[in-house]
């Protein structure tokens, strides 16, 4: 069938607003979805398949923030499958070091010993898991893949209550000194972990001194050792290197007429994030603008009353993510990134190799 | 319109009246508050004042210091004599109940509750007396100093209520609270007794002394009175049967017709009884039939009606045998002192009585003639609440007359023998231990036998829950009914509208004691008695005419009141209505006791005072001309210190009404709905609903059911128990690890303290379904969620060895653990026994796994027969009896701690507490504080749960099927709550009914929050799937709600098995999961096995994998043989053959029932034929 009145070669706007926009309605949000099949607008000549070199062309990061522990950027060009992957793969698969085994030779506090043992593994730890193996149960703990931490803290009699908190944990970087009374201790260590180049500069600690632990009262006491060894947070949260990683769709907030005035006005005020301007249009004349789509969090103010879903359409770019990691301090939230593609990169030539 | 008006009119007159009086700087501060909020300061007032538990406390504090006395006093209990030697007495002078102690080793220690819950030992303060009897000829007394026990006699040991004044908590504070182990936010009101905590629940009955009038089964009008005295009760009923009135006692035989009664009372004339009636024709048409019966029986004078009803009672073994005069003396004794016993008979003047019974005939008739008149049973002022105090009392009497019956006889005993050696002293005679014994075991058994009253009530006191905080604190307010719980009548059960206020409408049980068991309103108070005497004579000198003086014409006259005073008729008034009001000025004023109760009741004509104990009474702001007492200075005032809540009492801003009272009120719950007509301003609205109903955020917007199951699932709920929780050895404890307070409170969990001590946790939920995991109300965890510590409980279980000691003075030992000596010839400690210490018990902190021991005890051989030296007995008269840890196989407790004490007996025992940490697993119970429970259905990873824009990852997933038949929208409007409660950093309200007085936040502001936060006004978020990473085509409503853990785990529910245990007796499985018992395949399974046709399957059920056994038959005789295995031949002890033998399999039950058959001579035979 011909149709002649139908540009070739490309899609008429209500398709492409459905294939690159979710729109969000005051009810439910719609569209959400990507199509995937390469011959979907074929009736239209539009090749819905990916391509290398156009994904090459249109991929993009831009790093809008960066510090310390987080990271913004937006990842464009790019489909929610793999935006999702890194995402799943940095909350769960990043392997970072966390305390697994804690001996406990003294424990007169009020926090049970699992608890205290609980709270331990809990707590981040700086050191960069990329030194270290895994460790399996058979395996004899050595400078490899164990890091050992010594807390051993007590309450005198006469003093006040303590609180006990993370920086008193203590890294032993010889090993355990546990048993005390045995030859053999829980760790062999080859050599002094901080003899090894990487934990001369600076020890291995907890990321925040501030984290409480426990209180002691007057007579009580803790004197414990704690193992920490890599793994990952699918086996327990307390190894996920973020506390968490989320990505959202870039906001788009389109004007579908001209609002001025009076509307203008209300709209500006509804908007509880200023995602509206009034433009100056000569004297007595407003008109909104739409100035800050980034800072829309979609609470609907602004298509809520009567009438208001005609004038304004929030909508989300499908393939454009502002990700944000929160890092909990064992890496730097770049370098998790980087981490979490190498990951990636890993799975894909797993399967390839097993593919063929 | 109209209402506005009004309102307009009673400020105005305000203003007049302040404008002509008052100078204008006053009146701002005489401005009546506007608000109800302000008002709100008088309930944390009142219950500083009164406490949560105060009407135990009360009526324990009422029963030890003044009951008991009055119980020493009364006639009968007062002297003891002897009918061997008429010089001899013993007489009470005072009681007086201790402080609490213990002897030890003929010291007395003062005692701390905390340390009886963990020795095992009874709370009690010695019960001492001062006397005065005759030593031979010297008259000796003994008395207490100042309320000193040394020198008066200890007659025994009282259990003390926690908190009560003599108990050594009173009046401390937090920190002497914490120094003798105790929590401060416990609210005592129970008792310790052999190291359990008891409370005595308060019983609810019928009003005693009161005339109810009813009907009975066939419809016809009946009065029934229930007298109670301290020497007597006796339930007396006048009926009405064939149209005639009859009296119907226990006492006689017979009902007895009314008129009869009346004439053997003096009241010979006809006319007198229908003047007494009342002359009324309609009346009197119905009174004529029992008239005539009367004078058909031939009676017309007081000493023929006695005649008769000296043949109609009762023999009574006193005066069996003796005929004629006795007879009558006999019944008029009945008359004065059995039959209707609380009216007062002095010197056989009978009059009082008759115009009682006249009183209660004349209702009888009204309500024949207009049955609204029939008094309603479950009307809650019709009801007496007894509580500890009193059933203590009456256990106490009755205790204290068996052990006075019990001196007597010792003393009779002692003084017939002609020739003592030595002077013969009653104090060395009285043995404290029966009244100690008889309190303790009937506190520990819940058994409240008094046989005077033929009164025989079981669980009256219940072991105090301490599954959680809440769960104790409601068990206090608990009231039980003595009603049947297997009758199928809703009557009793019903929700009464008298209720109002009194008792929660909320808290009951589900199930068969439904609407029985009932709980007290957060200010309900419950009164104790109070003194009759000058309550009398006041009445007298405001202008009450004496019954004496009155005819019968004169008591029922149209304007004259009949005034009853706690059920005993005092007088008329002419003035009702300025009698009462001058009373409750007096009792506004202070004068007379705040909890007396002046209830004028047009209808009836009568005015009832009331003064009695166990009445449920509420404070209620007083309102003149609708004007509310209470200004804003005052409410200042309070805030500021200089006012308390008796303050308030004391200048009658604030009064006590009980129930029947509530009844010439108008009561209104705000300020704004009061009209000139209001007599009362509720203090708050919210407190209609007790302790446990208090914690639900936005109740009322509930569907009512929701709220009465959150109401029993509070109780069941994790978390902290008390402050001294990880100091107690219960025999259960479940703690929540991190538990934290509702981000969404409500001002009752203020007020109760389940902020400082909650149950539950702040989850994030999502209101979506997802995985299929989550049908039928179960919920989806999040996997990281579970491992940063939600949920996670610690359960503690206790076990304790007692180390008996024997008759023969033997006695069980601890010794070290056993040792193993390796092949190497190294000694090591045993593999089950590595966990004790040298001293054979485990050590604190070590692991415990099923199996191990942790106590290596041993007991002796031979316990009967003496032995030479019982310290010194070799290892091998001892046999092993150790403690063995039984836990769920697979797990991993630990040893939390040892205690090793002596008990009250002087019994060595060992408290093991063992703990054992658990995360949520799979099909472990959870529900919200609205009703909606559900288990956890799987537990997902959170990369895979959903996130929202803001990267917020619910904790768990609820599906949105639990909504709308629930109808919980209290729910939905504690997740906005809590919602904008963590944006703002405030926590938001959600009291009953609060929106209006500010003690709930509005759905309206909450939304407002939201927007301002960047949230959507209704909850309803954004949302990535976490799975496919693309947008839910729906926006999730998403937000904080409390979630409680439930105790109920899989971990302790769980079983299967394949091969176990067998019964002894029958060589079935076992039964029971405790008994690793095998799963039964009943009687209906069996039949659909039969329907199916799949008889090889029955025969594998229940012969193969169960008792299958296999015996020889004589085919001959068809009796059982044996296998002799020495000749290997099976034979028939019968036939005396090993011919014809055949052997056949069978259940082991089957051949059981043929042998025990044969036991008792039934010969059951087989007949076996070829298959």
């Amino acid at each position: 069938m011909e149709m002649d009145d139908l540009p070739k070669g490309e899609l008429p706007p209500h398709l492409e607003l459905q294939r690159t926009r979710v729109v969000c309605a005051a009810d439910a949000p719609s569209y959400t979805e990507s199509v995937q099949y390469s011959g979907a607008y074929m009736a239209y000549d539009v090749d819905n398949s990916l391509r290398m070199e156009d994904f090459r062309k249109n991929f993009r990061v831009e790093i809008k923030s960066l510090n310390e522990d987080d990271i913004e950027f937006d990842l464009i060009g790019i489909d929610a499958a793999l935006a999702n992957a890194f995402r799943r793969i940095l909350i769960a698969e990043v392997p970072t070091v966390a305390i697994e085994k804690v001996y406990i030779a003294n424990n007169t506090s009020v926090i049970q010993d699992e608890v205290l043992a609980h709270r331990l593994g809990l707590v981040p730890i700086k050191a960069d898991p990329r030194l270290f193996d895994y460790k399996t149960d058979e395996e004899i703990a050595n400078e490899k893949n164990t890091i050992v931490f010594k807390l051993d803290v007590e309450c005198t009699h006469m003093g006040e209550r303590v609180k006990n908190a993370s920086d008193q944990l203590k890294w032993l970087p010889a090993g355990s000194e546990m048993p005390p009374d045995s030859k053999t201790k829980f760790t062999s260590f080859g050599c002094s972990q901080d003899s090894l180049p990487a934990f001369t500069s600076e020890a291995i600690a907890s990321r925040y001194p501030d984290i409480v632990l426990a209180k002691l009262r007057p007579g009580q006491a803790i004197e414990i050792e704690a193992h920490a060894v890599k793994g990952i947070g699918k086996t327990h949260a307390k190894w996920s290197p973020v506390a968490t990683a989320k990505y959202r769709m870039l906001p788009e907030v389109v004007l579908l007429e001209d609002i001025e005035g009076d509307l203008a006005d209300e709209l500006v005020r509804t908007c509880p994030v200023n995602v509206f301007d009034i433009e100056d249009m000569g004297p007595g004349e407003r008109r909104a603008t739409v100035a800050r789509p980034r800072d829309c969090t979609l609470c609907r103010e602004c298509v809520r009353g009567d009438g208001w879903d005609k004038r304004v359409q929030l909508r989300r770019v499908k393939e454009h993510f502002i990700f944000s990691i929160e890092s909990t301090g064992a890496l730097p939230p770049e370098v998790l990134f980087t981490e979490s593609i190498k990951i990636l990169t890993e799975k894909c030539q797993r399967i390839l190799t097993e593919l063929l | 319109m109209k209402k506005k008006k009004v309102k307009k009119k009673i400020i105005d007159n305000v203003n007049n009246r302040q404008q002509t009086h008052q100078p204008l700087c006053i009146r701002e501060m005489e401005f009546p508050i506007k608000s109800t909020v302000d008002k709100y300061q008088l309930l944390p007032a009142f219950l500083k004042v009164r406490g949560l538990v105060k009407q135990h406390i009360d009526s324990f504090n009422y029963f030890i210091n003044c009951e008991i006395k009055k119980i020493i006093h009364a006639t009968g209990n007062e002297k003891v004599t002897s009918d061997v030697d008429p010089n001899f007495y013993l007489k009470y002078l005072d009681i007086f109940v201790g402080e609490p102690c213990v002897e030890q080793d003929y010291i007395y220690e003062p005692i701390t509750p905390h340390q009886c819950r963990l020795r095992d030992m009874t709370y009690a303060a010695p019960i001492s007396v001062d006397v005065e009897y005759t030593r031979g000829r010297e008259i000796v007394v003994r008395r207490g100093k100042e309320g000193k026990q040394e020198g008066a006699l200890v007659i025994g040991r009282m259990p003390l209520m926690l908190r009560s004044c003599r108990c050594v908590l009173s009046g401390k504070n937090e920190a002497q609270l914490a120094k003798a182990g105790e929590c401060p936010l416990d609210p005592g009101g129970y008792f310790v007794v052999k190291g359990t905590e008891k409370v005595i629940l308060i019983q609810e009955q019928l009003s005693k002394n009161r005339i109810i009038i009813d009907t009975d089964s066939s419809g016809n009008v009946a009065a029934s009175v229930t007298s109670s005295t301290h020497e007597r009760k006796s339930k007396t009923n006048i009926i009405v049967k064939h149209e005639r009135i009859f009296l119907r006692h226990n006492t006689f035989s017979d009902d007895v017709p009314i008129v009869v009664v009346l004439k053997a009372m003096g009241m010979e004339s006809d006319q007198e009884i229908v003047q007494m009636v009342g002359r009324d024709p309609k009346y009197a048409g119905i009174l004529a039939p029992s008239l005539q019966e009367c004078s058909a029986l031939g009676i017309h004078t007081q000493q023929q009606a006695l005649e008769y009803l000296g043949v109609k009672k009762l023999l009574s073994c006193l005066y069996t045998g003796l005929l004629g005069v006795l007879q009558v003396d006999e019944a008029r004794d009945i008359l004065a002192t059995v039959v209707l016993a609380h009216v007062p008979v002095h010197q056989f003047e009978f009059r009082p009585k008759c115009i009682y019974i006249a009183v209660i005939i004349r209702k009888m008739l009204e309500a024949m003639l207009n049955t609204d008149a029939v008094d309603d049973k479950d009307y809650v002022g019709n009801k007496r609440l007894e509580l500890a105090g009193q059933l203590l009392a009456l256990l106490f009497e009755d205790l204290f007359k068996r052990m006075n019956g019990e001196l007597k006889k010792s003393v009779d005993m002692t003084l017939a023998k002609a020739n003592r050696s030595t002077q013969f002293d009653i104090a060395k005679c009285i043995r404290p231990d029966f009244l100690s014994n008889g309190l303790e075991h009937a506190i520990s058994s819940g058994n409240w036998t008094v046989k005077r009253f033929k009164m025989d009530r079981k669980g009256v006191t219940q072991v105090v829950s301490r599954l959680s905080f809440i769960a104790a604190l409601g068990h206090m307010t608990r009231i039980t009914s003595q009603f049947e719980k297997t009758r199928k009548v809703s009557g009793p059960r019903a929700l009464q509208p008298s209720q109002w206020g009194m008792l929660c409408p909320c808290d009951t049980p589900e199930g068969e004691a439904c609407g029985l068991v009932k709980n007290l309103a957060l200010m309900t108070h419950v009164t104790t008695d109070e003194e009759e005497g000058p309550l009398i004579a006041l009445c007298t000198t405001l202008g009450v005419e004496d019954l004496s003086m009155l005819s019968g014409e004169e008591l029922h006259s149209q304007h004259t009141y009949i005034v009853f005073f706690n059920g005993i008729i005092l007088g008329v008034h002419r003035r009702p209505q300025r009698f009462a009001e001058t009373l409750r000025k007096l009792r506004r004023a202070g004068k007379i006791g705040e909890f007396v109760s002046i209830h004028v009741n047009p209808g009836q004509h009568s005015i009832h005072i009331a003064s009695d104990g166990g009445r449920v009474c509420r404070p209620l702001v007083i309102a003149d001309n609708g004007v509310s007492r209470i200004k804003e200075h005052h409410m200042k005032e309070l805030k500021d210190g200089f006012r308390t809540f008796d303050d308030f009492l004391r200048e009658g801003l604030v009064e006590y009404l009980d129930v029947n009272e509530e009844n010439n009120s108008l009561i209104a719950l705000y300020e704004a709905d009061a009209t000139p007509a209001t007599t009362h301003i509720e203090i708050e609205p919210f407190t209609i609903l007790g302790v446990c109903a208090g914690l639900i955020p936005y109740p009322h917007h509930n569907q009512s059911p929701r709220n009465t199951y959150q109401c029993a699932m509070g109780k069941q709920a994790m978390g902290n128990i008390a402050y001294n929780q990880l100091h107690r050895i219960d025999t259960l404890l479940y703690l929540l690890v991190y538990p934290q307070r509702p981000l969404l409170t409500t001002k009752t969990i203020e007020l109760v303290g389940y902020d400082k001590l909650g149950a539950g946790q702040n989850a994030t939920v999502a209101v979506m379904s997802y995985s299929g995991y989550d049908i039928e109300d179960a919920i989806v965890m999040n996997k990281a969620s579970l491992d940063r510590g939600f949920g996670r409980c610690i359960v503690l279980k206790k076990s304790v060895t007692a180390l008996k000691k024997y008759n023969n003075r033997t006695a069980d030992r601890i010794v070290a653990p056993d040792m193993n000596t390796s092949a190497k010839g190294g000694v090591q400690v045993a593999p089950r026994h590595q966990i004790q210490d040298r001293d054979g018990i485990a050590a604190v902190g070590e692991m415990i796994r099923p199996g191990d021991i942790y106590i290596n005890k041993q007991s002796p051989i031979n316990t009967r027969d003496n032995v030479m030296n019982p310290q010194a007995m070799p290892d091998s008269a001892y046999k092993r009896t150790p403690q063995t840890y039984k836990g769920p196989p697979g797990e991993c407790a630990v040893v939390d701690k040892v205690l090793l004490t002596s008990n009250d007996e002087n019994h060595f025992i060992v408290k093991c507490l063992i703990r054992h940490t658990r995360r949520p697993e799979v099909g472990d119970k959870f529900s919200s504080r609205h009703g909606q429970k559900g288990v956890c259905g799987t537990i997902v990873q959170q990369e895979d749960f959903p996130f929202s824009e803001r990267g917020i990852c619910p904790d768990l997933i609820m599906n949105p099927h639990g909504f709308p038949s629930r109808m919980t929208v209290g729910k939905m409007i504690e997740l906005l709550g809590g919602k904008a409660g963590v944006m703002s950093g405030r926590f938001h309200y959600g009291s009953a009914f609060g929106e209006p007085s500010g003690h709930a936040d509005t759905v309206s502001a909450i939304s407002e929050t939201l927007v301002n936060h960047g949230f959507s006004y209704s909850g309803k978020d954004f949302i990535y799937s976490g799975i496919t990473g693309y947008p839910l085509q729906a926006y999730i409503f998403m937000g904080p709600v409390y979630y409680q853990k439930l105790k109920h785990m899989v971990l302790d529910k769980m079983h299967a098995r394949a091969r176990g245990p067998r019964v002894v007796l029958t060589r079935q499985p076992t039964e029971g999961r405790s008994r690793e018992g095998g799963l039964r395949l009943g009687e209906m399974e069996r039949d659909c096995l039969i329907a199916y046709g799949a008889s090889m399957m029955i025969l594998e059920r229940l012969m193969i994998s169960s008792d299958q056994f296999q015996i020889q038959v004589c085919t001959k005789c068809g009796m059982m043989g044996y296998y002799n295995h020495k000749l290997k031949i099976a034979l028939c002890t019968y036939c005396k053959s090993g011919e014809n033998m055949a052997t056949m399999k069978l259940p082991y039950a089957c051949k059981l029932l043929f042998q025990e058959l044969q036991s008792m001579n039934i010969l059951p035979r087989l007949q076996l034929s070829e298959a």
